[in-house]
């Protein structure tokens, strides 16, 4: 299966007049493992949040499979299919681990439905297995704000993946991981890539290279190459602005 | 851990139903139990404010609005049953000289009890989602809903015809004909006020315990992600919201009954923050730390008040310091310490020491 799942064409967005994002084209195909990268203030994560509904753009349009997301609140777009992972991870610390997951599961997010909603077996197993992806079977029944840095960010990706998305925007998602933690979440974003459609922001070009199929280089708002990451690595303008420094 | 704070949380419910229904029946006399009674009111209002405030972080200052129209519509009842077939004395006094077209219906029990739940609700509904929708939260939600509460009190003080006035409504006698001003009737209100306490705190345990109470913490403490994982975050709020109104409604409704009146101090900002304090002492996130914090606290008032009159308001002040510097959790987070087995990090080592799945 193949094809677009995710366009965006002339998006723009400017808070007080400085252009965070500027006349962006930008089109991601299924199955694809995207990584977007940019020196800081280039515009990557206000891109995700344009595409997650939690920032409006003030011109352009975003289209996800059919949908054009710009007109849509961000529970609306999360129940279309798209999942987001932020910068600073962001889990629910009050509650255990599995808890997180739970709550994450894509049934019954009406207020009656949740009232009545009981764990069923099949729930159950899909917290399993998705525990055992990001690695954290052993800490279901700890509470998420006594995980480490590395393990917040395993859980939040596990809430996406309960979510079962097309499109999974992941925002630094190695940020403050050891080494060995970055290998494991450089097999895990690689195990769960196929069959959906990842976005991923990074600065750590080891762990680009590791896992994209296809780098975007954002500079000030503006589209500045795209291509493989060999590719990438020889343009002259990205050596410039991003990898010299 | 878990299993250890269950079998607390049942032994704390059972020391509870028999202290209400065993021992103070059998040792206050009629004029205390009452007394009793009153500061069980202001728990079943207190059990709605633990869900609102403890699980989904909206602090109201305006609980008194839903109080006091519950209060106020079973004290329509309650008046007209007093006076009938005369109109209500207040109205007498202020020339009013037929009944308004709006009091007509409260002459029906039904009609009233109806109203109890379905204004309020309805009320707290449409407003509490218009600004949740607007992502009005925090401070500026506590504001509005003081001023609100500040509103209501005026608009009551200054509709005397209608409403009493700064009186408010008094001089009830019998509900649905029976005594509610005798011994007797007094006992028999006490036992319904313990049944509807325990009904209200039934509902709330199980709202708590399913997948809407663990929403409304995580609303709590990350709303934005909550609408990341598909919620509709203003649609609970407004639920948990509407529901704590509910909560207040019935209990303002229990208060005109128990102390046969009901006057606008009991409706404005004061009395609604003075519920917020109740519930920091017993402990925001504990159901039942609301029951004993009410019942403390309306003791300590009732008894400061007879002896100290003039030094009520400091002792609550003091009180609510206090509290919040050195029990944020109340009353329940103080017994928990003593309840709870090694905290849950010896657990996160315990986990930690195994080798991560490779």
């Amino acid at each position: 299966m193949s094809g677009t799942i995710l366009s965006m064409r002339d998006l723009s967005v400017s808070f007080d007049g400085f252009k965070a994002v500027d006349g962006l084209d930008l089109v991601v195909e299924r199955n694809e493992l995207r990584c977007v990268i940019g020196p800081n203030g280039a515009g990557k994560t206000t891109l995700l949040d344009m595409v997650c509904g939690k920032t409006k753009p003030t011109r352009g349009s975003i289209i996800f499979k059919t949908l054009e997301l710009t007109r849509m609140g961000e529970y609306e777009i999360t129940r279309a299919g798209v999942g987001r992972k932020f910068q600073n991870p962001s889990v629910y610390e009050d509650l255990t681990v599995l808890e997180n997951l739970e709550i994450s599961y894509p049934e019954q997010r009406g207020v009656i439905g949740s009232l009545f909603f009981r764990r069923t077996a099949t729930l159950r197993l899909r917290i399993d297995e998705v525990a055992d992806q990001v690695y954290l079977r052993d800490y279901l029944d700890i509470k998420a704000g006594l995980l480490s840095h590395g393990q917040k960010q395993w859980l939040e990706i596990g809430m996406l993946l309960m979510q079962e998305p097309e499109l999974m925007l992941l925002d630094e998602p190695v940020a403050g991981m050891s080494p060995r933690e970055r290998e494991q979440t450089a097999a895990l974003l690689k195990k769960i890539a196929p069959g959906r459609c990842l976005m991923v922001i990074e600065h750590d070009m080891a762990f680009v290279k590791m896992i994209a199929h296809k780098v975007t280089v954002l500079h000030q708002g503006k589209l500045l190459a795209e291509g493989s990451m060999a590719e990438i690595q020889k343009d002259e303008r990205v050596i410039d602005v991003y990898l010299g420094h | 851990m878990l299993r250890t704070g269950n079998r607390f949380g049942i032994l704390s419910i059972v020391v509870l139903a028999i202290l209400l229904l065993a021992i103070l029946p059998n040792v206050l006399d009629p004029f205390r139990l009452n007394l009793v009674s009153k500061y069980l009111v202001f728990a079943v209002v207190g059990v709605g404010i633990v869900l609102v405030w403890g699980y989904a972080g909206i602090l109201s200052l305006g609980q008194g609005i839903f109080f006091g129209l519950g209060g106020y519509l079973m004290a329509m009842f309650l008046k007209l049953e007093a006076s009938a077939p005369e109109l209500p004395d207040f109205m007498v006094w202020s020339s009013t000289e037929a009944l308004p077209w709006w009091w007509v219906p409260y002459h029906s029990l039904a009609v009233t009890l109806i109203s109890i739940v379905v204004l309020p609700t309805a009320l707290a509904f449409v407003l509490s989602y218009a600004v949740f929708r607007k992502r009005v939260s925090g401070v500026y939600f506590a504001i509005i809903t003081l001023a609100l509460a500040l509103t209501m009190t005026v608009l009551l003080v200054g509709q005397q015809g209608y409403t009493g006035g700064a009186n408010g409504i008094t001089d009830f006698k019998t509900l649905a004909g029976m005594s509610i001003i005798s011994d007797d009737g007094k006992l028999i209100l006490y036992f319904v006020q313990v049944l509807m306490l325990m009904a209200v705190m039934g509902v709330a345990t199980l709202i708590v315990k399913s997948r809407v109470g663990k929403i409304l913490i995580a609303i709590r403490d990350r709303e934005d992600r909550v609408r990341f994982s598909g919620y509709d975050t203003a649609l609970f709020k407004a639920f948990i919201f509407t529901v704590g109104a509910l909560f207040a409604s019935i209990g303002g409704a229990l208060y005109s009954v128990q102390v046969g009146l009901i006057t606008p101090t009991l409706v404005g900002a004061v009395a609604s923050i003075e519920l917020v304090i109740y519930v920091a002492v017993g402990g925001r996130m504990s159901i039942i730390g609301a029951v004993y914090g009410a019942l403390l606290v309306g003791w300590a008032k009732s008894m400061i008040s007879e002896n100290f009159p003039t030094i009520w308001l400091f002792f609550i002040g003091g009180l609510f310091i206090g509290i919040t510097m050195f029990l944020p959790a109340g009353l329940a987070g103080l017994f928990a310490r003593f309840g709870r087995t090694p905290p849950a990090r010896s657990a996160v080592l315990a986990a930690s020491l195994k080798e991560p799945v490779k």
